[in-house]
């Protein structure tokens, strides 16, 4: 492969991504209000990296990884996956694509149809995309259950009779029986026990190695994502309000809501010195965000331009985005 | 708590939930526990509390709060000392809350169920109370709905509701499980502050050894029902003497170790039906021995924490 052309390095671009809900109607109809759940959100995915997304509940992480999977309807913007648009695509082109999209979701228990045994819920994928004859299929549900750490004899069984980190195991067997190239993987260890948790992390480096995968590693863990991934995005209330490599954004965060969420770690303040700053209220309502900026409310740095003017994400140093007009000066 | 031992009979057999620990919290003392699931933490919280429900039972032990045994108590002398001296807040705040009463009229009723109060004067202290756990102008959010608050302030309802009586002992089950971590941050500042106004003991669960470390001064990490270590919680942390402490330390992710693979703890927690002979953790354990069939009991490692372990 040549690498010419840096457009090869990209393997997903996000390009003003809104995704919103209706949530109410105006008058006559007119006037909806909306919840904006993923506002105005661009940013690439390099191949073969890990991506991290984190934020609080409600931030539209979640939102932003099933809107690119197009298991959400965007309101506008583009998914550019290896240069074509996943959300203006003809159905059959995109039962295509999906191949090369995954996802690994939360909760193994809930995402697994308990009628069904792990041999049929592995294939699931392979018998939709068909082209596949049994004996074949057969054969690769035999080599996922290897790969993922399962043992063969787990294959007549039931979802109910495997542990947490046994079905999140399935799940990713799932996800990767059509040999995706990029899986969105969404809490995938924030429903397990801390020793089981490094298990399914150490499979998914090992994976991504032996596969040249490529993720978007969706938590709310600040811990679990600093370990993971090359580069992180922080989200709030619909936005990336931050956005650099691992290494930079946990040493020298430049927004003060990434300064805030990570100083919040328990017991970061022995483990990093840094003092502790705690917020004050809630997150407000993404259907009714502040003006300007939408950390204005909480942030003790606001200004009256923090009202006005909601500040772009911008570059403050190579490669480490902020949203904030005092980035530079904090 | 001595030699406590609650069990469950189900279909299978016994399953020894909480399987012979001891422990004590001296008045104003804060004590976390740390446990995956099964360890057998939130049934230990709930044995404290009487609120062990068939099959579950006390088989062995005794619970003594200010020297008298919890477990030999009349339904109606518990119901005396819970709700007003040992209070429990859990981890899902709605558990705790009635939907159709305001929060104001549920905190009230805490306190008139154990103090001789008018109407007027309990709504005071409510509001009080309210002020006390940082609710934002408390005159209005009594009369508010629980659903109408967020995750964070309705625990800290619930918290104002275990404050009401002033309990000797304040039982945290989970307490920021399910709450964002800068939501999280305020609540256990919350919580440091009140031990320091109100002289209260705490005795915390949790899986996240994280948050014991914001709390605590003591630590007991349970494994399989039972305590593998227990200590100061700086020493812990710093230098963990279990196996078990070691590998669950070790398996939590940090910034040192990127790009490096996690120190997993092989295998699985074993079937509470048939948990093996001697130390839980042996059939996962990378140093077990065959000493380890038996059980080690509580063993001093030279510094004066407990260590459950034939290595010591």
């Amino acid at each position: 492969m040549s690498n010419a052309d840096p457009a090869d390095d990209v393997l997903l671009e996000l390009r003003n991504l809104r995704t919103w809900y209706p949530a109410g109607l105006g008058v006559l109809g007119r006037d909806t209000e909306w919840i904006k759940a993923v506002d105005d959100v661009s940013f690439t995915i390099r191949r073969g990296e890990t991506f991290g997304l984190v934020g609080e509940s409600g931030c539209g992480k979640t939102t932003l990884g099933r809107s690119i999977l197009r298991l959400e309807r965007p309101r506008s913007g583009e998914v550019i996956f290896e240069r074509e648009d996943v959300l203006s695509m003809p159905p059959g082109r995109l039962k295509q694509v999906r191949r090369d999209m995954q996802a690994i979701f939360q909760d193994p228990h809930g995402s697994l149809d308990p009628r069904m045994k792990v041999r049929d819920l592995i294939a699931e994928g392979l018998v939709v995309q068909g082209k596949m004859r049994r004996d074949e299929r057969d054969a690769r549900v035999t080599e996922l259950v290897d790969v993922v750490g399962l043992r063969r004899e787990h294959l007549d069984r039931y979802p109910h009779e495997f542990s947490g980190g046994q079905r999140q195991r399935i799940g990713i067997a799932r996800a990767l029986a059509l040999r995706p190239k990029f899986v969105v993987a969404d809490e995938p260890v924030s429903a397990l026990d801390l020793s089981v948790q490094s298990q399914v992390l150490n499979l998914l480096s090992d994976l991504q190695v032996e596969f040249g995968l490529t993720y978007l590693f969706i938590a709310h863990d600040l811990s679990v994502v600093e370990y993971i991934s090359d580069r992180v995005g922080v989200m709030y209330l619909g936005r990336i309000v931050e956005l650099a490599s691992a290494e930079a954004l946990y040493d020298d965060p430049r927004m003060p809501y990434t300064q805030a969420l990570l100083s919040a770690i328990p017991g970061s303040e022995q483990a990093t010195g840094r003092k502790r700053i705690i917020l004050s209220g809630d997150v407000p309502s993404p259907l009714n965000p502040p003006s300007g900026c939408p950390f204005r409310t909480r942030c003790w740095l606001a200004q009256d331009i923090c009202r006005e003017i909601v500040p772009p994400l911008r570059e403050v140093k190579t490669d480490h985005f902020a949203a904030c007009h005092f980035a530079d000066e904090i | 708590m001595q030699g406590l031992h609650t069990h469950f009979r189900t279909r299978a057999g016994v399953v020894k939930a909480v399987d012979g620990i001891s422990f004590d919290i001296a008045p104003g003392a804060s004590l976390g526990i740390v446990g995956e699931s099964g360890s057998g933490k939130t049934v230990t919280s709930l044995s404290i509390m009487r609120l062990v429900e068939p099959p579950g039972f006390v088989a062995a032990g005794r619970i003594l709060f200010q020297g008298r045994d919890i477990i030999g108590m009349s339904e109606r002398e518990i119901r005396g000392i819970r709700g007003s001296e040992i209070c429990l807040v859990f981890q899902d705040p709605m558990s705790a809350l009635n939907p159709v009463y305001t929060v104001g009229t549920q905190v009230a009723e805490a306190l008139l169920a154990h103090q001789d109060l008018s109407r007027a004067a309990a709504r005071e202290r409510v509001i009080e109370l309210f002020r006390l756990v940082g609710i934002p102008a408390p005159e209005r959010r009594v009369d508010e709905y629980p659903h109408r608050l967020s995750g964070g302030m309705r625990q800290r309802v619930t918290i104002a509701m275990a404050l009401a009586n002033e309990p000797r002992l304040l039982i945290l089950d989970e307490p920021t499980t399910a709450l964002d971590v800068t939501i999280q941050a305020q609540i256990l500042d919350l919580v440091r502050g009140l031990r320091q106004r109100v002289n209260t003991a705490v005795l915390l669960i949790t899986h996240d050894i994280g948050v014991v470390t914001e709390l605590c001064e003591q630590v007991i990490v349970m494994y399989g029902g039972r305590i593998m270590e227990r200590g100061n919680v700086a020493q812990v942390t710093a230098d963990p003497k279990h196996p078990y402490t070691m590998g669950l330390l070790a398996s939590m992710p940090t910034r040192a170790i990127r790009g490096q693979r996690l120190a997993a703890i092989g295998g699985v927690v074993p079937n509470a039906l048939r948990m093996p002979p001697g130390c839980p953790f042996q059939p996962r354990c990378p140093q077990a021995m065959d000493v380890c069939g038996t059980d080690p009991g509580l063993r001093d490692p030279g510094d004066g924490r407990r260590v459950a372990c034939w290595l010591y």
